[in-house]
């Protein structure tokens, strides 16, 4: 089986963004950028399917600006075999992401496609769901275990009451969380090995897909701040406080 | 104008995540109907019933709705739209799952997690972990929304809207549920809980999580959360992680118990009203957003202060 890996050049996690003082956006400039963590999770979960004999290949997709290149790198350094690079400079939105990787996915034919839940910068939670929807397959989103069952895919979702289990048929949609697995860090002959794997380049325009932006940013701003507060000295003054503010 | 809201339920009961989106459906504007899918549910249609302001009920019954399973939320919901000019949906891991399917087949960009509407085109909605905040305005005809909890009240209750049955599809569907593992617990549900008590890291080990935190959830009949540390390592189950990949809540008190601050668990929690640090780092960044902080060992502070309360 075939497994498509989408994965995310964003931020990353530990840099704290900050907003452009024109209120058009957060400042990317000279800011280290990453795979999306959820990326790298699903990278992982392929590579782990690999191991099993379940997988057999492994498709790094990313849509996103040259440097997207990197990114997709660190993915065949971790065990993918090939890249394939959606290249463009604008915002690419999660519909207009999930068509493009609708047309790869008619031209690769994968039984797995396994995708971030969500990408840290857009916090949006949508691109895997889009694709399935559009792919007309199941889904199994927010993924703690993939399980491959005779001809179903089981999979445990984190959802907000506790865990849920699903049986999809194939192909799907897979989309990670965070207790799926721990992602390794690739080693440095398989860093080397990655830079021979190949890399197809590909603009939104192959795909025929019209990536025009549905939504217009009309200002981005600082969130309302939080003034920090007093340190008190003990439990006592702890509590005499929180009764004076009415919180206890 | 017509908006569907989708109900989220257990089918015996209405769940909170319902009345406050009908209250941003209602800022939105337009004739409000609620849409509830699900098995047996008829007591949840009824109590969406009665939530003000809402125009009529639609109830939508059949097994493949029990768990609001995507596939089956798609083919229901779908054909609907036909009616609609938007779709609100909680950001519950529920409304998550399935709203983007539609949103996809109506050829829609779907708002996701939307904390305020301007107008009827244009909504705010935190981004990078809530250190910012975008106001977009959306080119699509209809909406498809998910709707922050923490954002909006719950609508009341004292309407009385028709319930009517409409047919829901009986697929088969490519995806089953199989089964579930739900988190049991007597204390308040943590996104509805006026407070919060959350265990980070420092808490070393799932016995003394429930050592330390539970009884001084219990003193402040609070619900209870986590950092995703404390998840990750099997201190507490993944439900309870409160952050930018887990809850937001917005409780009246929070209390951030050997939890560190890093962006991701602010994400979850910065907009609670009053919020108390108990950390032995006085450097921690949680103190930065902290009303209330208390320097030391929490193996010696909790105890104390649960005792005191
Ligand atoms: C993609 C992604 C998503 C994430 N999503 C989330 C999320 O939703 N929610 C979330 O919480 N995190 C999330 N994180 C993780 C986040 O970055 C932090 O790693 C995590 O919040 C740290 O948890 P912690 O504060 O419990 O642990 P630590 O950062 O290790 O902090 C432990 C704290 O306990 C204090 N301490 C130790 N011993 C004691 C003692 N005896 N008494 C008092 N204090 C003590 C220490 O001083 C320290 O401040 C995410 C990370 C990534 C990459
Ligand atoms: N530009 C992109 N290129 C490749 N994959 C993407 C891109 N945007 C989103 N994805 C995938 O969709 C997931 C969820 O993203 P989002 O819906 O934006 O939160 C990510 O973790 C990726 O797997």
């Amino acid at each position: 089986m075939k497994v498509l890996v989408p994965v995310k050049r964003v931020i990353d996690y530990n840099v704290r963004p900050r907003v452009k003082p024109d209120g058009t956006g957060v400042d990317l400039a000279n800011v280290k950028m990453a795979m999306n963590p959820f990326c790298e999770i699903s990278i992982e979960e392929a590579v782990r399917l690999k191991e099993k004999g379940v997988a057999t290949e492994i498709v790094v997709v990313s849509i996103g600006p040259q440097q997207a290149q990197e990114t997709i790198r660190v993915g065949l350094a971790m065990g993918g075999d090939r890249g394939i690079l959606v290249q463009t400079d604008q915002t690419v939105e999660p519909l207009a992401v999930a068509k493009i990787l609708k047309a790869i996915v008619d031209a690769e034919q994968p039984g797995l496609v396994i995708t971030g839940k969500q990408a840290i910068d857009d916090d949006a939670n949508q691109t895997g769901q889009m694709l399935a929807a559009l792919l007309g397959w199941p889904q199994g989103t927010f993924a703690s275990e993939i399980v491959k069952d005779g001809d179903k895919l089981k999979v445990t979702r984190e959802v907000d009451g506790g865990l849920q289990t699903v049986a999809l048929n194939l192909p799907a949609v897979v989309t990670t969380d965070l207790r799926l697995n721990e992602p390794r860090f690739a080693s440095l002959p398989n860093i080397m090995k990655a830079k021979q794997k190949k890399i197809d380049m590909k603009t939104p325009a192959d795909y025929g897909v019209d990536i025009a932006p549905r939504l217009a940013v009309v200002k981005v701003a600082e969130p309302r701040k939080r003034e920090a507060g007093e340190k008190v000295a003990d439990v006592d003054t702890l509590i005499s406080k929180l009764k004076t503010a009415g919180a206890i | 104008m017509a908006v569907l809201v989708i109900a989220e339920h257990s089918n015996a009961a209405l769940n909170d995540a319902t009345a406050k989106t009908v209250s941003a459906a209602k800022a939105f504007g337009g004739d409000i109907d609620v849409l509830v899918a699900g098995h047996n549910a008829g007591a949840a249609a009824a109590a969406a019933a009665k939530i003000a302001g809402v125009r009529k009920v639609l109830h939508a019954d059949g097994p493949a709705f029990e768990k609001q399973i995507a596939e089956a939320m798609e083919a229901l919901i779908v054909p609907l739209m036909a009616g609609y000019d938007a779709l609100f949906a909680p950001a519950s891991t529920s409304g998550k799952n399935y709203a983007p399917r539609i949103a996809a087949r109506l050829d829609i960009m779907q708002l996701s997690d939307i904390s305020a509407v301007i107008d009827k085109d244009t909504f705010e909605r935190p981004i990078y972990a809530g250190n910012a905040i975008m106001t977009v305005k959306s080119a699509d005809a209809k909406k498809v929304i998910t709707v922050r909890g923490t954002a909006y009240p719950a609508a009341a209750d004292g309407g009385s809207a028709a319930v009517e049955t409409i047919a829901a599809p009986a697929g088969p569907f490519a995806a089953a549920f199989v089964s579930e593992e739900l988190s049991k617990s007597d204390r308040p549900e943590l996104q509805s809980a006026k407070r919060v008590v959350s265990g980070g890291r420092a808490l070393a080990s799932a016995e003394q999580f429930q050592q330390y935190i539970l009884p001084l959830a219990d003193k402040l009949k609070a619900g209870v959360g986590a950092s995703r540390a404390a998840v990750d390592a099997g201190y507490a189950p993944n439900d309870y992680q409160v952050g930018q990949t887990g809850k937001v809540v917005a409780p009246e008190l929070y209390v951030a118990i050997g939890i560190s601050g890093a962006i991701q668990h602010l994400a979850g929690m910065k907009d609670s009203k009053i919020i108390v640090a108990i950390n032995k780092d006085e450097e921690a960044p949680i103190f930065q957003v902290a009303d209330y902080g208390l320097v030391g060992d929490l193996f010696k502070i909790v105890p104390e202060l649960t005792e005191k309360l």
